[in-house]
């Protein structure tokens, strides 16, 4: 049986922690410079090399590219075997995100209650997806989420009649209101399916997807590239400047649904969609 | 709007006087120095509250720039944290008022709403917009900050920032034209 320290959970997640919010991942960077030479409009190539700047710095001086840190999200994937000894799983995941923010100079951003507000002030408590798996893992994706992009993500339950064109015109809806607030260019989680809390955490998950692989399921992988034509057609462009560039990608996650649903989830990510995974 | 001419630099010096609102163009980019003060969510609602009851400002709103930004903490001998906009738009509730009482040059990042743009327009006042997410290359344009107000509001409480060319982009100017709106018109639907 494989065992965890959970003292190493807290030292990885600390790390992860300060890694998300300072390095930009190798895709995203990348999506940054062929857009920088796809774009037309003037104002959108000098932000984009702006974003492209800002990564750089942020990574050599190991500060973070947003001022949001935003709130943590940690996906942990466990074996069903694994154990964990030596704490609460749960603790040791949150005292990482304390020593992590405090250690990185990341801004705390979390309040304990929604009505009342008042600051943890340690950007506690993190919100924490389990996911339980035959082999024998322990790994950790951390990511970030600033609520520029959080607070124009939305979810709305389809009738099974409305169809992949009911789903299209939500997506578009949704990324057409949301303009330049979620810093576009934007990268799009698409979560369809399931019940509405399935649907809302696939959308949340589509966003890790490196930028440069395909979607397995080829009907799908069309849908995205779709989208993606039609995404960029709405001249959003950079920072809501304008322009050909307003998404970087899309990515889509599906589970089985009920007779009677279609929902579907859009989870808008920022243009640093930040993320940084590590295992045990 | 003026897309293409961005070969000159142009400098702007805060506080700003009406002459030089007039002048700015949505979808002009230019830098701004000078004295800025941050504030957001909550300083803009403590703001609001002591407007009310008649109270005196922290700072003198005449010509001042109002930046919208909670920043990161600021590392040993930094004077700020990584520092960008957030949405403008959270601000709209408390915006007018604002503005009436003289505190209408603004930087953040989004559309605002129809009353705030008729206020600026009553009021001759500009919204600016930074680059949402450029926070590491922005703190770099800060080279003195201090808490003038409400400290217990932590990242949220109101600085006095002295900046040098801090890069932004008029994107909506007194006479209302929005930038965010003209983009779209220009790129969109191609």
């Amino acid at each position: 049986m494989k065992q965890i320290k959970a003292s190493d959970i807290t030292a990885l997640v600390e790390r992860l922690c300060i890694e998300a919010c300072c390095v930009i991942t190798d895709d995203i960077n990348n999506k940054f410079k062929s857009s920088l030479q796809a774009e037309t409009s003037p104002l959108g190539k000098e932000i984009l090399s702006t974003l492209i700047e800002n990564a750089r710095i942020a990574r050599e001086e190991r500060s973070p590219m947003c001022q949001d840190t935003g709130m943590t999200v940690v996906f942990v994937r466990m074996g069903q075997n694994v154990q964990i000894v030596g704490g609460f799983i749960e603790d040791a995941i949150n005292q990482g995100v304390r020593q992590g923010y405090e250690k990185g100079y990341l801004r705390k951003s979390v309040v304990k209650d929604p009505i009342h507000r008042e600051n943890t002030k340690d950007n506690t408590p993190a919100v924490i997806h389990y996911e339980i798996v035959p082999e024998d893992v322990f790994h950790i994706t951390v990511s970030p989420k600033g609520f520029g992009s959080e607070n124009k993500s939305a979810l709305k339950m389809l009738t099974p009649s409305e169809g992949v064109e009911g789903v299209k015109r939500f997506v578009l809806e949704t990324i057409s209101a949301a303009g330049g607030n979620p810093c576009p260019p934007i990268i799009v989680g698409v979560g369809i399916g399931g019940t509405m809390e399935k649907a809302a955490y696939l959308s949340k998950k589509a966003l890790l997807r490196p930028l440069d692989t395909q979607n397995l399921n080829p009907a799908l992988a069309d849908l995205e590239a779709e989208l993606l034509t039609e995404i960029n057609k709405l001249g959003i462009g950079p920072a809501g400047f304008g322009g050909i560039t307003t998404a970087l990608g899309v990515n889509i996650l599906t589970y089985a649904t009920h007779i009677a649903g279609l929902p579907v989830s859009v989870n808008i990510g920022c243009h640093a969609t930040r993320h940084a995974e590590g295992e045990l | 709007m003026n897309l293409s001419d961005m070969t000159e630099k142009r400098i702007l010096q805060a506080p700003f006087t009406d002459e030089t609102i007039r002048t700015l163009k949505a979808g002009d980019m230019v830098y701004i120095s000078g004295t800025v003060y941050t504030a957001r969510d909550a300083a803009h609602k403590r703001l609001a509250e002591m407007l009310e009851r008649g109270e005196a400002m922290p700072f003198d709103f005449s010509g001042q720039a109002v930046y919208y930004a909670g920043p990161a903490p600021a590392k040993p001998g930094k004077p700020i944290g990584s520092v960008g906009p957030t949405t403008g738009g959270r601000m709209d509730a408390y915006s007018p008022t604002l503005i009436a009482n003289g505190l209408k040059v603004m930087i953040g990042k989004g559309t605002r709403s129809a009353e705030v743009i008729d206020a600026m327009k009553t009021h001759t006042g500009v919204y600016f917009a930074a680059i949402g997410g450029a926070a590491a290359l922005m703190a770099k344009c800060v080279k003195s900050a201090e808490i003038i107000a409400f400290d217990e509001l932590g990242t949220e409480a109101v600085r006095k920032l002295e900046v040098k060319e801090l890069p932004v982009v008029v994107a909506i100017d007194c006479r209302g034209n929005d930038m965010y709106k003209l983009a779209r018109e220009i790129y969109g639907n191609k």
